[in-house]
């Protein structure tokens, strides 16, 4: 990177020699500079528009694109019109799959707000021993999730000293069967995904803790209120705009949950926790049904911008109270 | 300052009461970090110890051995490894160059179209890889215009992740706030363009290099879906997709799963310590901006 500093670069010639440093007014940019350098700056962002447009927008053209054809190699793609989409609407395994997928999203999501709320309350403060306790309790979140599934498939051993069987044993629960049970796999799978979005949740509470006027907690505390109340009326109401972003990206984000699950059950036991994703990877790659699989994806990708539009809108009205 | 008052935290925890809530709370941190960290230290043990069975994976040491990495050695893991290392490597070099070129334009430059291009750029964020997993797929075996087929190759987990809307926004942020006077008085000096940005504006972003850097370290590391497309056979796994294909083995059993986890696990650990400050600094950034 260091090396093309010594480069000689022509100035261009579209630059004029430079503003002169009498201008009263500092900061902004003067308004006959306006539309200096435009050729430069095309420039500087043909690198990442390229990328861009060869792996993402034209991706999705080709899968716009597909979603109204019978995909046919060699013999030319057929149009169908709104086949594909009916046959996502319609069909058993789609739908039961669009449902499951919200089921785990909203509860991954949910869980993993409670649990990190609880944690970012419980590790709260300035203490050493504090920051040790939650690096510790973060690590989950940057572990490659390849590596988090592998870890819980050893954790979740069916057999009753397998792991958490031993844990619930002596509280006297269990055996359960974990991954293996169709009754319980799904949950099973959500737990994971708390396990690893909760700390992640907890990091963002504590810095709109942080932020939390130190002064209501006085004044309450004058007023005799107990810890409880004082969360239920101080604390939770001055985090509610962390708990709606949060919430939301997470949601989002768990919409297109793929890894945990190909890795986890991969759909199974008999299909119980298959998801949107699984499916659509299925459907396409493996039975290459391009078609029905790029129009499950083009509905995923309208699901996403709607909630991630509604997220911005939301947020426009009332912005910088967000966690800062 | 005043230490330990009952209204700095919302809890009021580190107001020191009475012994019994101080082991109280001894207790509940050791649980929570038993319950994170414990897993993740148990594969540290397990790693170096002889597992063989799931019911062995525990926190208490089973003996010490370099068996399951030298069973997991035999077994290409130094090759996925080595294939990671140039995925990241090659990856992250190239996103932190884009985005660091694209915000220039972003912060320092008007011109029209610009909102647009933001726009578009915000815009990417919502197509993950998992959205455009199949027809990114057919673009990889076919690239537009130039006709490569990056399938079986690494530049094909490499080139798509080049790109990464969050380190663009998160730099052009940052950008904006290097004051103008700098760049003005070096363009009075003569220097070009391509001077500017790599003698003034490059150095003063240093801060903002190592949040991009963590993110998309942890980012490309955490690929799975993208080299699952890409690789054609083993000779390009990455280590994260090369774990499923090793989760027992005749001589150590769930040891050798146990030593590539580690090895995975690792380098992402490592790079989060040591750059943990700016972690903490995009993390909040991206939960605020999305």
């Amino acid at each position: 990177m260091g090396a093309t500093g010594t480069r000689a670069e022509p100035v261009p010639p579209t630059a004029p020699p430079g503003p002169v440093a009498d201008r009263p007014r500092p900061r902004r940019r003067p308004q006959r500079t306006r539309w200096r350098g435009a050729g430069t700056a095309w420039l500087f962002l043909a690198p990442a528009l390229l990328i861009f447009t060869v792996f993402k927008f034209v991706p999705m053209g080709r899968a716009f694109d597909m979603s109204f054809h019978e995909v046919r190699p060699y013999l030319g793609d057929l149009w169908v019109g709104m086949d594909n989409y009916t046959r996502v609407l319609t069909d058993e395994a789609f739908s039961s799959a669009i449902v499951r997928t919200v089921v785990l999203a909203v509860g991954q999501t949910g869980g993993s707000l409670v649990l990190g709320f609880g944690l970012a309350l419980l590790l709260e403060g300035t203490a050493k021993h504090l920051w040790f306790v939650r690096t510790a309790v973060f690590l989950p979140t940057i572990v490659a999730m390849a590596v988090v599934a592998e870890v819980w498939r050893i954790l979740y051993y069916p057999g009753p000293d397998g792991t958490v069987n031993s844990v619930l044993g002596w509280v006297g629960l269990g055996p359960s069967q974990f991954l293996n049970d169709e009754d319980t796999s799904l949950w099973s799978v959500m737990s994971v995904g708390v396990w690893r979005g909760a700390p992640y949740d907890m990091m963002i509470f504590l810095a709109g803790l942080s932020g939390v006027d130190r002064t209501l907690y006085e004044a309450s505390s004058v007023d005799g209120a107990s810890i409880p109340r004082r969360i239920w009326h101080v604390t939770l109401p001055a985090l509610r705009p962390v708990f709606a972003i949060l919430f939301t990206l997470a949601a989002i984000r768990g919409l297109r949950v793929f890894t945990e699950i190909f890795l986890l059950t991969n759909g199974g036991p008999n299909g119980s926790t298959e998801v949107l994703m699984t499916l659509i990877y299925k459907v396409g790659l493996e039975r290459h049904d391009l078609g029905v699989a790029s129009a499950g994806s083009v509905l995923l990708l309208l699901a996403t911008v709607v909630l991630t539009l509604a997220v911005r809108f939301a947020r426009r009205g009332r912005d910088s109270k967000a966690a800062s | 300052m005043r230490r330990g008052n009952r209204t700095d935290t919302a809890l009021g925890l580190s107001y020191p009461r009475g012994p019994l809530t101080r082991v109280l709370r001894i207790l509940l941190h050791t649980v929570v970090v038993v319950i994170f960290a414990g897993p993740l230290l148990a594969l540290l043990v397990g790693a170096f110890g002889e597992v063989t069975s799931p019911t062995e994976f525990t926190l208490i040491p089973r003996g010490f051995t370099l068996g399951n990495f030298t069973r997991a050695i035999d077994r290409d893991v130094l090759l996925y490894l080595l294939n990671s290392f140039v995925v990241v490597g090659g990856g992250l070099l190239l996103q932190i160059a884009v985005s660091v070129s694209a915000s220039y334009a972003l912060a320092r430059k008007r011109f029209p179209g610009m909102r647009l291009v933001f726009l578009l750029i915000l815009s990417t964020m919502m197509l993950p890889e998992e959205i455009l997993a199949i027809p990114l797929s057919l673009v990889l075996a076919d690239v537009p215009v130039v006709h490569v087929n990056l399938i079986g190759s690494l530049w094909g987990m490499i080139l798509p992740v080049a790109a990464w809307g969050f380190s663009i926004l998160v730099m052009t942020e940052f950008m904006k706030e290097i004051p103008v006077e700098l760049e003005e008085s070096a363009r009075i000096d003569g220097a070009g363009e391509l001077r500017i940005f790599t003698a003034i504006v490059l150095p003063l972003c240093r801060p903002a290099l190592g949040v991009i850097g963590i993110f998309g370290f942890t980012m490309i590391w955490d690929q799975y879906l993208l080299p699952l497309l890409v690789a054609r056979d083993a000779g390009q796994f990455t280590l994260p997709l090369a774990l499923r294909n090793l989760r027992s083995d005749e001589e150590v059993g769930l040891g050798v799963l146990l030593a590539a986890s580690l090895l995975a696990l690792l380098p992402s650990v490592i790079a989060f310590l040591a750059l943990q400050r700016q972690f903490m600094k995009g993390l909040t950034a991206g939960a605020v901006k999305g």
